[in-house]
C-alpha cells in the first residue's frame, strides 16, 4: 500500500530526504521491484506526457462534438496577457494535454483523464524554465503520486464519486506539492503547497456539458494550473496553511459525499443544465 | 477507496482519453470480463447503469467496453474503431441502459455468449482507471484486476478450497487475497484467488484436474 496519510509520508521524507525519495522507496518495497525499474516506468509515462503537450500545442485538434480544440495553441502564441512567462506556458501545456484527451488521444491519467493536464504542465514548464533534468521531474512525479494516494485513501478520485474537486483539485494539489519540492522547497513546504491548492478548489462540482470531458474540463485544466502555480508561489515564499493536508483531504472527502448526484458527473446540474449548454448539445 | 496499492494507480494508466473512469476503466472491465469468460464472445449485451448510462456515449464508454472485450488495451490508439473491428470479427453487440440497483454509479453488466455458453459479469469503474468486478454469474465477487486472479468454480464440498490452495502453494505462488462464495449449500461455489505472481501452467492444469472443479480461469492483471 502507498502511504495513506500525509503525516506518515512526511515522517518517511525526514528519513529519506524528500517526499519523492520516500514515495519511491515505499513503492519499491510494496511492489518488490527495484527503484531503477520503477523510475524507468515513470520516465516512460513522462514521455507520453511530453508527447501529448507537443501534439496539443501543434493545434488542429477538434473534438467530435466540435466543442473544444485549438485553445492551447491560442494561449501558447499569445503575448498580450498580463502575466505571461511560466504561468502562460504552463497553462498552454495543460490545455494541450486536455485537448489531446478530449479528442481520444493518448495521455497519462494524472490522477484522471479529465484532469491529466495540470501535473505534467506544471512540472515540465518549471523544469524547462530552471533547466532541470528529466530525472528530477521523474522524482517529482513520484512525490505527486504519493500526494494523490493520500487523497485517494479517503475518497475515490472521480467526479462521479466526489465531484471535480476530487479530480482537478487532486491534480492541482499533486502539482503544487511536487512542484514545490522540484524547485528545492522542503517536504513541509510541499505539504503546505498541496493544502493551499486543494483548499482553493474545494467544493468544485462535476458538471460536464453534454456529459463530455470537454466543457468545462479542458478550461479547468488551465485554471487549476493557475491555482497550483499560485500555491507553489505562496508556499515557496514561506506562506503556510494552518490546516494539515490530511485534514484538508478529509474535508474534501466530506464535501464530496455531501454533493448531490446532479453535481457528480451526471450532467444534470451546474453548467451542464444552462441554456447555452442545452443549445450546444442539442439537448 | 482505501490507500492505493501502487503509485502507478494514481499516475496512470497510460490511456486513450477522455475519461479514466468512463474510458480506461471501461476497457479494463471489458478485458476482465473477456478473461473470466475465457474467450472472445460472439454476442454481447451491455447494460449501462447510472453515470455510465447518462454520460457513457460522450466518454466513449461503449467503444471502450467493446475494445476490452476484443482484447485491446487502454492505451491502444485503435480503440476509437472498436465497433468497426467487432463487426469485422463477427461479434454482435447490443447496448442498453438499465437500473442495476444500489450499486456504484459507474456500473455495467456484461452478458457474454459463445454458442450455448453464457456468462454475465458485472463491474464498476471506481475512478482513475481502477475497477472492481462485483459479480460473476450468480456469485458476488470482488476483484480489482490489478493482480493475477484465479477464478475457480466447483461443486461445494468439503476439502475443495484446501485442495486448490495446496496446489497453489506447492507451485510457489503466494496468495494475496481470497474470497469464496456459493449459491447454496452443496451447490456450485466460486473461489476468487489473487496471487502475487502468475500461476504456472502445470499448477493450473493440476487445479483443473481436481475432482469437483468445474472451470478454472487464470486472469492476468489488466
Amino acid at each position: 500500500m502507498a502511504f495513506s496519510t500525509f503525516a506518515e509520508l512526511l515522517e518517511a521524507a525526514r528519513d529519506h530526504g524528500s517526499l519523492a525519495a520516500a514515495a519511491l522507496a515505499r513503492e519499491a518495497l510494496e511492489s518488490d521491484q527495484p527503484e531503477d525499474g520503477l523510475r524507468a516506468r515513470m520516465a516512460a509515462s513522462l514521455d507520453v506526457m511530453r508527447e501529448a503537450v507537443r501534439t496539443g500545442l501543434a493545434g488542429g485538434l477538434r473534438s467530435r462534438s466540435g466543442l473544444v480544440g485549438g485553445d492551447a495553441r491560442l494561449l501558447a502564441e499569445s503575448d498580450s496577457g498580463p502575466v505571461g512567462g511560466v504561468f502562460t506556458r504552463a497553462m498552454a501545456g495543460a490545455l494541450a494535454i486536455a485537448e489531446v484527451n478530449a479528442t481520444m488521444g493518448r495521455i497519462v491519467a494524472a490522477p484522471t483523464g479529465g484532469a491529466a493536464g495540470v501535473l505534467p504542465a506544471v512540472l515540465l514548464t518549471l523544469a524547462e524554465d530552471r533547466g532541470l533534468p528529466d530525472e528530477r521531474v521523474v522524482d517529482a512525479l513520484f512525490a505527486a503520486a504519493a500526494i494523490g494516494a493520500v487523497i485517494a485513501a479517503r475518497t475515490d478520485l472521480s467526479g462521479a464519486a466526489a465531484g471535480c474537486q476530487a479530480e482537478i483539485g487532486a491534480a492541482a494539489a499533486m502539482a503544487a506539492g511536487a512542484g514545490t519540492e522540484l524547485l528545492g522547497g522542503s517536504a513541509e513546504q510541499a505539504g503546505h503547497a498541496a493544502s493551499l491548492a486543494l483548499q482553493g478548489l474545494m467544493g468544485l462540482v462535476c458538471d460536464p456539458v453534454g456529459g463530455l470531458v470537454e466543457v468545462p474540463c479542458v478550461a479547468r485544466n488551465g485554471t487549476a494550473t493557475a491555482v497550483a502555480l499560485a500555491a507553489i508561489e505562496m508556499a515557496g515564499a514561506g506562506v503556510t496553511f494552518p490546516i494539515p493536508f490530511d485534514e484538508v483531504a478529509d474535508a474534501l472527502a466530506h464535501v464530496g459525499r455531501a454533493l448531490p448526484s446532479s453535481l457528480r458527473e451526471t450532467a444534470q446540474g451546474g453548467l451542464a443544465v444552462t441554456r447555452a449548454a442545452r443549445e450546444l448539445t442539442g439537448g | 477507496m482505501g490507500a492505493p496499492r501502487s503509485l502507478f494507480d494514481i499516475l496512470g494508466p497510460v490511456m486513450i482519453g477522455p475519461s479514466s473512469s468512463h474510458t480506461a476503466g471501461a476497457v479494463r472491465l471489458g478485458l476482465l470480463a473477456r478473461a473470466i469468460f475465457g474467450r472472445q464472445p460472439e454476442g454481447v449485451k451491455i447494460v449501462m447503469h447510472g453515470s455510465f448510462a447518462s454520460t457513457g456515449t460522450g466518454h466513449g464508454t461503449d467503444l471502450a467496453l467493446v475494445a476490452g472485450l476484443l482484447g485491446m488495451r487502454p492505451d491502444d490508439p485503435e480503440l476509437v474503431q472498436s465497433l468497426e473491428r467487432a463487426r469485422r470479427e463477427g461479434m454482435s453487440i447490443e447496448i442498453v441502459n438499465g437500473d442495476l440497483g444500489d450499486v456504484h454509479p459507474n456500473s455495467v453488466l456484461l452478458h457474454l455468449r459463445v454458442g450455448d455458453s453464457e456468462l454475465s459479469v458485472q463491474g464498476a469503474s471506481t475512478g482513475g482507471g481502477e475497477v472492481l468486478v462485483t459479480r460473476i454469474g450468480e456469485f458476488e465477487a470482488q476483484a480489482s484486476g490489478s493482480m493475477p486472479l484465479l477464478v475457480v468454480t466447483n461443486t461445494d464440498s468439503p476439502g475443495e478450497i484446501a485442495a486448490v490452495t495446496r496446489l497453489i502453494s506447492e507451485s510457489g505462488a503466494n496468495i494475496a487475497e481470497m474470497r469464496v462464495a456459493r449459491t447454496r449449500k452443496g451447490a456450485e461455489a466460486l473461489m476468487l484467488i489473487e496471487t502475487d505472481t502468475l500461476l504456472a501452467d502445470d499448477a493450473l492444469q493440476a487445479i483443473a484436474g481436481l475432482p469437483g472443479v468445474l472451470v478454472v480461469r487464470a486472469v492476468p492483471p489488466v
